[in-house]
């Protein structure tokens, strides 16, 4: 080990001047995952605008969400916000029959002081369709987070699981018989008791975090070959088949920026909360099995030759950016484990920009960080919350990191002053969990410097007209 | 409140901000919540700028909320101030930090005394107008506080040039092919030895905008922005303004008279006359004349289209169909609510119906009973043309990044007749050939086989993996499918499972 790392990683906060997305826009990928949900994003055109510009073509194939939009009347109360909202609330049940509607509160709604939580109730008793409230403001949150406070609250909603052994074995006795009903009796009986085998092995385990439904099952088989079985996921594909959740559930989260639906776990559901580094990299994908592995006192077989598997199929890519310095603006929470797999792979992290770090949820993510640096003798970045972009530009443009992973808006204008830049936000969309897709990140990281690899010779990578002086 | 799931014309904030930024060395601050300025977003990746978009935000998060902005939006413009040396800040507030009712004016007050800059707050009601109007607004706005600045410094000159020169009002950033319309009119202006004197926003600076009343008239090609100024202008200035769209060549015509008869008005001997130029252009630089009346022109002869979009792109598309190419116009429409009238009278007489409406389904609604032929819209007509299965030009807002070609795509000017005469004609023979196709059953007699390995003999796929094989989205299913058995038989395996599918994956990195 070098003798100038520092020990400790440093936190610093900004000014929080910072380009991310609205956190409305989780409502792009939860409709999706969830099939029969509805969102309803309560605010005004600004919202609008942003969710239709932001999820580009895929406003045009019939999204199961929608804006109720705030028109002069409703701000300045002179439409009844519940005989408003009822009446598109019924429109909605009418042409799109969800098994449930989810009410997204924007800055307008927490401004003007709508009671979207207390409406909720009331109207789901006369609509006879639950409603689930989220909050997911410009005021409060960044990007990813939307996606914590709607799972926050659809923790809710989970039913509660059965204590008595006996009752609960009968009832998903019945339950899983109605769901393999469509198969022959026979193949229903092995299904059914193979699945109730598995189930004894570990105390139920659920997972949160919404993931397309291909990175879930990897995961969850990658448990499996640890004899781990998953009980459940919040969120689960359809709202109807929601996790049940109770005092002997143990919980895992598999994104990082969750903590507020961790928190309603443990301190809402009674639920026993499994602090583990994320799932991305393999590195990440092998101490998320280790650690959960260990919570429920199986040892873990096969891992270390599986993460090497992995790290050697991925050779091609670490030869590229070994010893390269990447820089993140910082906007979507995924950071720090971005970073910590980056460090693994070889890069020097300058700086890893955060919206908002929770020290206590990323505790085992943070540590992780800190003994890959060690290992890889790498110095420790900067972390820095609630950045300020024009600053870090001005740091950028001193350290000419070979990477920058940065919002949409800044993209274009670093590539044109030879800075490579990764849009973070395709992290956020791509399948990055688990060691199958351990390739995938790589691929989005290294996007850039084979691309400029091809053009490198040409003799134009600075594209602007001369920089104004300041 | 309205169920909305898509919107033409997006919040007032956005007209804005594009005129801001599409001046030089203008900086535009937004009181804006965390997330609302992916108006960068789109500059940057619909326009593809070089630049950083000059547009930040002063964000209000909880303690604005409780405690009011304070200092917060005073500090930000003075560092701006420092940080840019702009030479003007535009504040401006979002739908939402407007319903805070903070006193914004008393904020821009505050920091003009300390900055170099000049500060105004943008003039607009976020719950009245929208984007075109807003921007429309702002534009006058901006220019009557550098005229009255000038005038109260005793710096304007009211002379006009020696030569006969114009103003072009309404260029500006996100406008659709706006940069190639420039180029187009600077062009036609050129032919017809009229000086260009300035063109705002775009590429203008603030500081030259003092020299606006030098110009002999002012040319605003779109209705929605410009007219407000080119108005300002006339009633302070004299300024005569030319507000017909140069769209068609009957209008092109139209719009070169009434600048001639303008330019006319000022000179005193040798008058000037262009119907020699509009002749020439229009029989042999224009090839748009001949082509309708070409053989090709003549197959489209009453074929039924639709027309939607901005008040100008329809009105002058749904002329130039009707008058200019025998093309029979069922409806058309526009989503410019607050300028239906002028709309009204523009298409009269050209089409059997008008739809003047906001909301998309209604669109849609209007386009499947009508089945058209083609439709012209925007990027959402282009979509309702997708799943009714009928070919759409694109002629207005909104639009993606398709929209912003690199190649040389006017719609204004005698090019700019060429290449709608493209658009129409390829949209509709892609039509014909298609319905020819069905008729005659596709273009191959032969089913096309997919270069599948698959013979569907040797390998199984189990209950699960085909559940998993289901899930992963079409376009790509083929060839997940061909690498999973691809694998599976190098692995001498017969019966594919989820597993299988995983381990094939990280091997062939598919």
């Amino acid at each position: 080990m070098s003798n100038k790392i520092s020990e400790t990683l440093t936190f610093e906060c900004e000014t929080g001047n910072y380009h991310t997305f609205c956190p409305i826009s989780c409502v792009a990928w939860l409709y999706q995952k969830i099939e029969d949900s509805f969102f309803l994003v309560v605010g005004t055109k600004t919202c609008g605008y942003f969710l239709q510009n932001a999820l580009g073509v895929m406003i045009f194939a019939e999204p199961r969400y929608a804006m109720a939009e705030s028109e002069e009347g409703d701000i300045s109360a002179q439409l009844n916000d519940y005989e408003e909202l009822k009446r598109l609330c019924l429109q909605i049940k009418k042409d799109r029959n969800p098994s449930v509607i989810i009410w997204i509160g924007t800055c307008t709604t927490e401004i003007i002081k709508m009671d979207l939580e207390g409406m909720a109730p009331k109207l789901e008793n006369e609509l006879g369709i639950p409603i689930v409230v989220a909050r997911a403001n410009g005021l409060d949150y960044a990007f990813t987070q939307g996606e914590d406070t709607v799972l926050a609250a659809m923790a809710h909603r989970c039913p509660q699981q059965i204590l008595l052994k006996n009752e609960k074995k009968i009832i998903q006795d019945s339950s899983i018989q109605n769901f393999f009903s469509f198969l022959s009796s026979e193949k229903k009986e092995g299904t059914t008791n193979k699945y109730l085998e598995e189930l004894k092995k570990n105390p139920p385990l659920v997972l949160f975090g919404s993931l397309p439904s291909t990175v879930a099952s990897q995961l969850s088989s990658e448990l499996k070959r640890q004899s781990v079985q998953v009980s459940g996921w919040l969120p689960s594909q359809r709202y109807t088949d929601l996790p049940s959740l109770g005092d002997q559930v143990y919980v895992c989260g598999v994104n990082p920026f969750l903590s507020r639906t961790a928190t309603t776990l443990m301190r809402r559901r009674r639920c026993k909360l499994i602090g583990a580094p994320f799932p991305i990299g393999p590195d990440g994908t092998r101490a998320w099995i280790e650690k959960i592995c260990s919570v429920f006192g199986i040892k873990t077989e096969g891992l270390e030759r599986r993460e090497e598997q992995i790290w050697e199929n991925l050779k091609d890519y670490l030869d590229l950016i070994r010893g390269k310095s990447v820089f993140f603006m910082g906007d979507n929470l995924l950071e720090i484990s971005l970073a910590r797999f980056s460090i693994r792979c070889g890069m020097i992290v300058y700086e890893i920009g955060i919206p908002y770090l929770d020290k206590r949820y990323q505790a085992a993510e943070l540590l992780f960080l800190q003994e890959t640096c060690k290992s890889m003798s790498i110095p420790m970045p900067r972390i820095v919350e609630k950045p300020d972009n024009y600053n870090q530009i001005q740091r950028m443009r001193e350290l000419q990191p070979d990477l920058a992973i940065t919002g949409m808006a800044h993209a274009n204008p670093l590539e044109a002053r030879g800075i490579n830049t990764k849009w973070s936000v395709e992290f956020t969309f791509a399948q990055i969990h688990g060691f199958t897709n351990a390739r995938d990140v790589l691929e989005l990281v290294t996007r850039p410097l084979r691309r400029n690899n091809n053009l490198e010779n040409l003799g134009w990578s600075d594209l602007t007209k001369k920089e104004k002086k300041k | 409140m309205k169920l909305a799931y898509w919107m033409y014309a997006g919040p007032a904030h956005i007209g804005t901000l594009r005129v801001a930024s599409s001046s030089k060395n203008v900086h535009a601050i937004m009181h804006a919540p965390l997330g609302d300025d992916y108006f960068n977003v789109m500059r940057s990746m619909l326009e593809r700028e070089r630049d950083f978009t000059p547009v930040t935000a002063s964000i209000v998060d909880r303690h604005v909320l409780a405690r009011g902005s304070q200092e917060k939006v005073v500090d930000n413009i003075t560092r701006k101030d420092k940080e840019e040396r702009p030479d003007l800040i535009v504040s401006t507030p979002t739908c939402t930090s407007s319903i805070l009712q903070e006193d914004l004016q008393n904020f821009v007050d505050r920091a003009s005394i300390t900055s170099n800059s000049d500060v105004i707050l943008a003039d607009v009601n976020h719950y009245r107008v929208n984007e075109l109007q807003a921007a429309d607004r702002t534009l006058e706005q901006v220019i009557r506080y550098y005229l009255e600045k000038a005038r109260r410094q005793g710096t304007l000159d009211q002379s006009i040039t020696k030569e006969p020169s114009a103003n072009i009002i309404g260029i500006f950033t996100l406008g659709f092919h706006n940069q190639h319309d420039y180029r187009e009119l600077k062009r036609l202006l050129q032919d017809s030895n009229i000086k260009i004197n300035k063109v705002i926003p775009e590429g203008g600076s603030v500081k030259d905008l003092q020299d606006l009343p030098k110009a002999w008239f002012n040319l605003v090609p779109y209705r929605e922005v410009g007219l407000m100024t080119a108005i300002y202008l006339e009633k302070n200035f004299g300024m005569p303004y030319v507000s017909i769209t140069p769209m068609g060549i009957v209008d092109i015509a139209e719009c070169i008279r009434q600048i001639q008869k303008h330019v006319n008005n000022l000179v005193s001997n040798e008058k000037f006359n262009y119907e020699p130029y509009i002749d020439q252009q229009t029989r042999f630089v224009s090839q748009a004349a001949w082509f309708s009346r070409s053989i090709d022109c003549q197959n489209l002869t009453g074929k039924k289209a639709v027309v939607f979009g901005d008040a100008t792109h329809a009105a002058s598309i749904t002329k130039i169909l009707a008058r200019e190419m025998g093309i029979r116009v069922s409806c058309t429409g526009t989503y410019c609510k607050h300028d239906a009238e002028w709309f009204k009278e523009q298409v009269q007489g050209f089409c059997d119906e008008i739809l003047i409406t906001d909301d998309h389904t209604k669109v849609g609604d209007m386009i499947a009973r009508i089945e058209p032929s083609a439709i012209f819209g925007t990027q959402m007509e282009r979509h309702i043309g997708k799943r009714l299965d009928i070919p759409c030009g694109v002629i207005s807002s909104p639009v993606h990044i398709q929209n912003f070609p690199l190649g040389y795509r006017p719609f204004l000017g005698y090019e700019g007749t060429n290449q709608i005469a493209d658009l129409v004609y390829n949209s509709f023979t892609l039509g014909m050939e298609d319905h020819l196709l069905e008729i005659f059953g596709g273009h191959d007699t032969k089913e096309v086989i997919t270069k599948s390995l698959s013979t569907d003999t040797d390998l199984t796929w189990n209950y699960e993996s085909q559940l998993e094989l289901n899930k992963i989205p079409g376009f790509v299913r083929g060839k997940i499918k061909r690498n999973t058995e691809k694998f599976a038989r190098q692995n001498n395996v017969t019966n594919i499972t989820v597993d299988i599918m995983y381990a094939a994956k990280e091997a062939l990195s598919a």
